[in-house]
């Protein structure tokens, strides 16, 4: 088990995934023999341009889908081809994921997005609003948190997001591309979030970004083409 | 949603109040023709020439009984009264016998004459088996035990020949012809007996028929109605006279009821069928919808059975008060109906709606809407369940 208060550990480690999909009736190769490692407290950028499957390797590493070759360990564990429900209570306690558009249910507030994590998790309603609404404080929305979702900006959205990513305190949080829809000013302060959360929570934390600047300041960088990671 | 919660409420109600009226107006005749003709009427018999050829093989497989009636004697009606009364107290489930001697005669006024069927009873011992007491609607069955010439008559014959209570009427018998007074005049409500039948006293209807002993028939009440087949089959085996149950006598009613019941039943159940349809419509398409909340849930963890789980909820709570308006509807619907006045007379006699309440009825309309509703909600919620997250969100971006 990884001791979540010594940074630096291996929580991750990818190795040869290979993934393959069709979309209509075109065969896409979306992974090509993928391997890399993530470690605790520290925070890793993938880039790459459009196409080179880097949403494709963070399903993967979410667990949302499975690679048709290579392994995923976390913890040591062997995760890739574990049953459904290994992997669905993994997601819940063990992962945060930020989705580029934010995916909040808009029927929700703030905090009922944020707690839908702790609700499944068994917490009762109380304890996980409280949870929400500190988590959403943290990131300067605690005003916010009885606004439904739709009634947001779309930076506010994003950190509703990355609040309900975070509100399990996970060991794994991975980020697709959450600054992409957002100004400078908002991709800085969510960029900083991440950052803070990783070191504080000891968090291994993956983003897909396609901004340079936010990648040359994290702690390792995969640059991939093709399926394949080129260079790191 | 709406729609399909009213479509519920409506089929459930429907369902109920159909059932309600259909299985009244059967249980009405059944109570007609029990408190009429009796559960079990006991009749002829053959006399048995004890020539019976049987076999069982070893093995126990084969059986084979034959029963030779070849020469055998057919007498009509009971010829041994005392003695099959005797064999008839014998069965718990009896709880009265009448002995009946039935003929045909001619009923003659000062205008006009009608064949009618005569019963010939003992008053107090017919009085056990059929509801004559609450059928006599002028005069009385004690003008009937004070007056051994009196003569209770159908009201059909009361309306044809014109007579009322205390007339004096002229019957004319195979043998004799005597003049009896109206003590009573009877509707039970069935056509046929009304428009035919008289009582008489037995020994007044030998005479008439020059029958001093034998012909007649044993009418018989039981505490269980509903077992009349098998208890008549057990009497017709022990006394050898031919023992039939109104069930049997009556099948052909019977069936109309039945069908008459089972097909409101299939047309009513549209409704509810309707109604699941209409939900299943749109669950299916809150389902394509909703795709992305799916995933959303999926993805922080939810299992396929909490998906799952969503959409048979909002199923169960649609259902759960369609069930409970339907029954309130149903119980209203269905005291509204017993007070729509209606005169029904032919197989039995009744002047407003015949309604049963019978919670087997509800229960039958709570499975049907349960497994339409059930089948519409549980597909789409399978359905839901199957959803990639990861697919979607990929053709989401």
């Amino acid at each position: 088990m990884v001791n979540r208060n010594n940074p630096g550990q291996t929580l991750l480690q990818v190795k040869r995934l290979e993934h393959s999909f069709t979309i209509g009736e075109e065969y896409v190769q979306a992974l090509r023999g993928v391997s890399f490692e993530a470690k605790t407290g520290e925070v890793t950028a993938i880039v790459g341009p459009s196409g080179c499957g880097k949403s494709t390797l963070l399903y993967l590493l979410g667990l949302l889908d499975r690679p048709d070759k290579g392994e995923i360990l976390l913890d040591n564990k062997s995760v890739s081809q574990a049953s459904d429900q290994v992997r669905t209570e993994l997601r819940n306690k063990n992962l945060g994921f930020v989705f580029q558009f934010h995916f909040l249910i808009k029927e929700l507030t703030a905090c009922e997005n944020v707690s839908m994590p702790l609700f499944k998790a068994g917490i009762q309603r109380k304890e996980a609003n409280k949870r929400a609404r500190s988590v959403l404080a943290k990131l300067g929305l605690g005003d916010k948190a009885e606004r439904f979702a739709n009634k947001l900006s779309g930076g506010e959205q994003q950190r509703v997001a990355i609040a309900r990513a975070m509100v399990n305190s996970p060991s794994l949080l991975l980020a697709d591309e959450p600054t992409g829809n957002l100004d400078s000013e908002n991709s800085r302060k969510v960029f900083q979030l991440l950052l803070q959360f990783a070191r504080e929570e000891s968090t291994a934390v993956i983003l897909v970004t396609h901004n340079p600047e936010i990648a040359e300041k994290c702690d390792q960088i995969l640059r991939m083409k093709d399926g394949q990671i080129v260079r790191d | 949603m709406l729609m399909s919660l009213f479509g519920i409420i409506f089929g459930i109600s429907f369902f109920v109040i159909t059932q309600a009226q259909t299985s009244g107006f059967q249980e009405y005749f059944i109570k007609t023709i029990l408190g009429t003709n009796g559960a079990i009427r006991i009749s002829d018999r053959f006399q048995d020439v004890d020539e019976t050829v049987s076999k069982i093989s070893q093995d126990g497989k084969i059986k084979f009984k034959f029963q030779n009636r070849e020469g055998a004697k057919y007498i009509e009606g009971i010829d041994y009264p005392d003695k099959i009364r005797n064999a008839l107290t014998a069965f718990p489930s009896v709880n009265g016998i009448s002995e009946v001697f039935e003929d045909n005669a001619i009923l003659q006024t000062k205008s006009r004459s009608q064949s009618i069927q005569l019963h010939g009873i003992k008053i107090s011992d017919h009085l056990l088996v059929s509801d004559l007491k609450e059928q006599v609607t002028h005069g009385s069955i004690s003008n009937f035990l004070r007056d051994n010439m009196g003569i209770i008559i159908g009201s059909r014959i009361a309306e044809r020949v014109n007579l009322k209570v205390n007339d004096r009427v002229n019957i004319v018998g195979k043998l004799e012809n005597f003049q009896l007074r109206v003590s009573g005049i009877f509707e039970s409500g069935v056509s046929d007996i009304d428009k035919k039948r008289c009582y008489i006293s037995l020994p007044t209807a030998r005479s008439l028929s020059g029958t001093r002993f034998g012909g007649s028939i044993f009418q018989v009440g039981i505490a269980t109605p509903e077992k009349a087949p098998q208890i008549a089959a057990q009497i017709q085996e022990t006394i050898g006279h031919r023992s039939v149950s109104w069930q049997e006598r009556e099948k052909v009613w019977l069936d109309v009821f039945k069908a008459l019941r089972v097909s409101s039943a299939i047309t009513v159940s549209s409704i509810l069928l309707l109604s699941g349809l209409g939900m299943f419509n749109v669950f299916a398409i809150m389902v394509i919808e909703k795709t992305r909340d799916i995933s959303i849930l999926r993805s922080i963890g939810f299992t396929r059975a909490d998906i799952s789980s969503v959409f048979l909820w909002q199923g169960i709570i649609v259902l759960f008060f369609g069930i409970i308006g339907g029954i309130i509807c149903g119980i209203l619907g269905t005291f509204l109906v017993s007070k729509i006045p209606m005169q029904i007379r032919g197989i039995f006699k009744s002047d407003t709606f015949v309604v049963n309440w019978d919670f087997t009825h509800y229960g039958w309309a709570i499975l049907i809407a349960s497994l339409f509703v059930g089948l519409a909600t549980w597909i789409p919620a399978r359905r839901a369940a199957k959803v990639e997250p990861a697919k979607i969100i990929r053709e989401t971006l």
